[in-house]
């Protein structure tokens, strides 16, 4: 099993979500993260879905997605080939004795103290997965109270545009 | 040009655009707005059937018969989950369906309202796509979509649930000119290299065989078929969704493969080099244990539906097309490579098969009992309506036996529930196909279990006029279960008699020839086999009403060939406890 990461560029309509995430549930896949938001075109949306599965089922799936009739384009993003990125907000214990430290660790990640309590702060940060792993690896020792991710948004590199491309295939067969 | 009207009249005036003809349906609470301007509808004649599952059964065998999208109707809640398993069944087999439900009104929606239940979430994994109109200015645009998506690339059902206020508002009416569908294009043109590549191998494969699915059916190439295999000089095998597709008198057609599949059909998939798969999905009724189908076999994937290809197998040529377009590029093909001098020579093969047809045709015994063999009602069934006829099959034995006795001549005049399996699936379906085409003489083929899910569409079929014949074929039990009891449980016969037919003869609950004059139908009965033509002859005279006849026969017939449930094709048997002998003896 390895991890792939989809972007489906869909139009915006009610229960685009459900349909897309209960074809997932109904042909077996985990999704280990989605988010959804809109995209420079009004009445399209952009899904990032990434998925832990072997190659065969997952062309299987793209297949399906691609039947469902709100779906446009769907698009493997590789990892050397695009900039991935996810949002953290975690909770993190900071009293007098070891604020200072945790600032200290947050910064070392360019990370941002977004609030400050008595005992809490709460640090945020952006970057690739696996830095964010290592962020939640170094904030442990302090105590996490409350973590949160957006899950992936990953877009390809260079001057390559898929809502345009998918846009102009769109017109070329009207 | 637009005209000032409600929602309803919006909806019967889009169907009319449309060009639905017959709507199947059942009104209610809130579908009862759009009940009223179709009570004046000139162009659309509405059916009323007495549950909606019977709706929507209705709704596929018109769509058999007309090969455009049938259409039923139904209210929220209760109404539109009946819709759910014919939905599923015209999924499963690529009918062309429209199903329109009504919804609570927008302020109800999500409060769980009177008769509300969320039938776009309920049937989004049975239905091609779906709809939830909350707009009335959103209802023609949305009925032309669904029947564009119903009916191109592979069909399939739509459903669109429109809430009651929007039925019920002031809106404007224009049929649209132009749909705008940026996620829905499906390929129907294959590629070039892919068909060439596909003649090439067919030149080349020493063992091929044609493997015919339900999509040559439903893309119209039948023609297209028979040029190709007679071009070519391959064996033909038709699947249950494709019987009649292409001759059964052609000395090509090896018939049926599958579970109860012919020893040539199954054999000569088993056996071949190549397998050119038309519109076929590599069922797991035709495969058998997957890791041992057809081990030696190259395999051509033609399919409009890019999902099927290499779902199961793995196709060595992919090919994305509409199997008509398909079919008829790959005889240019083919005639190319021929011109060229290269062509197949595929003597020994059909050595090999017409052996296996000689040694192992398909066949039965008589009951010792001297009661009725079930096999043989059918058969001669088919012998005396002849190929013109449609035939509806339920689903277990009696379907397995109308795939098997009779013989299929011409496209559409085998329609079942194949992928599904849906009990109950003849008497509503054989009425849908006697609406989409009056003129033709409808037989459903239906068992004693199967009957009793559905038969009260007799009503409908007897007030409506619509003068179907049903045989039932009666053993007195859930034949192919009892079957499998037999085969697989050691006899224990746990709930599968339904007292139908029982041995003794003397209480029947219920008396279908009674059951069928309470409804209004004709009702006959055969016990012997020497009033079998009788009896048919009888039903066939009958033309001013539906008929029913009670076929009583043996309880202890079974259908073979058989490859069991999970073992492989290279396992079939012939008839209890005897496989074929594979191997040519000369």
């Amino acid at each position: 099993m390895s991890q792939h990461t989809l972007s489906v560029l869909v139009e915006d309509t009610p229960g685009i979500l459900a349909r897309t995430s209960a074809l997932f549930s109904r042909r077996g896949f985990n999704i280990h993260s989605l988010s959804v938001s809109t995209t420079e075109y009004e009445g399209l949306s952009r899904m990032t879905i990434v998925v832990n599965c072997d190659r065969h089922p997952l062309e299987q799936v793209t297949k399906q997605l691609n039947k469902l009739v709100n779906v446009i384009k769907i698009v493997e993003m590789d990892n050397d080939a695009s900039v991935r990125r996810e949002l953290l907000l975690a909770k993190v214990k900071a009293d007098a004795g070891n604020r200072a430290a945790v600032i200290q660790t947050a910064e070392l990640f360019r990370a941002n103290i977004v609030d400050v309590g008595p005992d809490v702060v709460v640090i945020e940060a952006t970057g690739k997965p696996e830095k964010l792993d290592a962020l939640v690896r170094n904030l442990e020792p302090f105590g996490i109270k409350e973590l949160v991710k957006s899950g992936l948004v990953a877009l390809g590199r260079g001057p390559r545009s898929i809502t345009d491309r998918s846009l102009r295939a769109v017109e070329r067969s009207a | 040009m637009t005209e000032q009207m409600t929602g309803a009249q919006s909806l019967i005036r889009s169907l009319e655009h449309a060009g639905v003809d017959v709507v199947f349906g059942i009104p209610g609470g809130a579908i009862l707005p759009a009940y009223d301007p179709l009570y004046d509808s000139a162009g659309v004649r509405h059916i009323l059937m007495r549950h909606e599952q019977g709706a929507g059964h209705a709704a596929e065998g018109y769509a058999y018969a007309t090969g455009r999208p049938g259409v039923c109707m139904a209210t929220s809640g209760p109404g539109a989950t009946n819709l759910v398993t014919p939905l599923t069944d015209a999924h499963m087999d690529s009918v062309p369906l429209v199903a329109i439900t009504g919804q609570v009104a927008t302020p109800l929606i999500g409060t769980d309202g009177f008769q509300e239940a969320d039938i776009c979430g309920i049937t989004m994994p049975i239905t091609k796509h779906n709809y939830l109109v909350k707009n009335a200015e959103d209802i023609p645009r949305t009925i032309a979509e669904a029947f564009h998506v119903a009916s191109s690339g592979r069909p399939g059902p739509v459903l669109v649930d429109i809430a009651k206020d929007a039925l019920q508002a002031a809106t404007s009416f224009s049929w649209p000119q132009r749909l705008d569908m940026p996620g829905y294009r499906p390929v129907t043109k294959p590629h070039g290299k892919q068909v060439r590549e596909a003649a090439r191998m067919i030149a080349e494969a020493r063992r091929p065989v044609l493997y015919v699915g339900g999509g040559v059916l439903r893309s119209g190439a039948a023609q297209e078929l028979r040029v190709l295999a007679e071009l070519t000089g391959v064996p033909v095998t038709t699947t249950l969704m494709a019987r009649g597709v292409f001759p059964d008198s052609h000395p090509q057609n090896l018939g049926m493969p599958g579970m109860h599949g012919t020893v040539a059909a199954v054999g000569s998939l088993q056996k071949a080099d190549l397998i050119v798969a038309l519109g076929a999905r590599f069922d797991d009724r035709v495969t058998g244990r997957l890791d041992s189908f057809a081990p030696g076999a190259k395999i051509v994937h033609a399919d409009i539906d890019p999902a099927e290809i290499s779902k199961n197998r793995h196709a060595d040529v992919p090919i994305v097309g509409d199997c008509r377009e398909v079919i008829a590029d790959l005889v240019v093909a083919v005639r190319n490579d021929q011109a060229a001098g290269r062509e197949g020579d595929y003597a020994a093969w059909w050595a090999q098969l017409d052996r296996l047809r000689e040694v192992y045709p398909l066949g039965y015994e008589d009951a010792d009992d001297g009661s009725l063999a079930p096999q043989k009602v059918i058969q001669r069934l088919g012998e005396l309506v002849g190929p013109d006829a449609t035939y509806v099959a339920g689903v277990g034995q009696h379907q397995m036996w109308a795939a098997q006795f009779i013989g299929y001549e011409k496209p559409g005049t085998f329609v079942n529930s194949g992928g599904l399996g849906t009990m109950g699936f003849s008497v509503p379906a054989a009425l849908g196909a006697k609406v989409g085409d009056p003129e033709r003489t409808v037989w459903a083929v239906d068992g004693d279990g199967c009957f009793q899910m559905t038969n009260q569409e007799l009503a409908t079929a007897a007030i409506e006029g619509i003068p179907i014949k049903v045989a039932v074929v009666n053993n007195g039990n859930l034949g192919m279960v009892r079957q499998w009891q037999t085969l697989f449980y050691d006899g224990r016969y746990s709930h599968t008699d339904l007292q139908t037919a029982p041995r003794d003869a003397k209480v029947r609950v219920p008396d279908f020839v009674r059951l069928a004059e309470a409804y209004g139908c004709v009702g006959l009965r055969c016990e012997r086999a020497e009033d079998i033509d009788a009896t048919i002859e009888k039903a066939m005279a009958v033309d001013d009403a539906p008929v029913v006849v009670d076929f009583s026969v043996n309880h202890d017939a079974m259908v073979w060939p058989m490859v069991g449930p999970g073992i492989s094709n290279d396992n079939i048997q012939y008839a209890r406890d005897m496989a074929p002998d594979w191997d040519d003896e000369d």
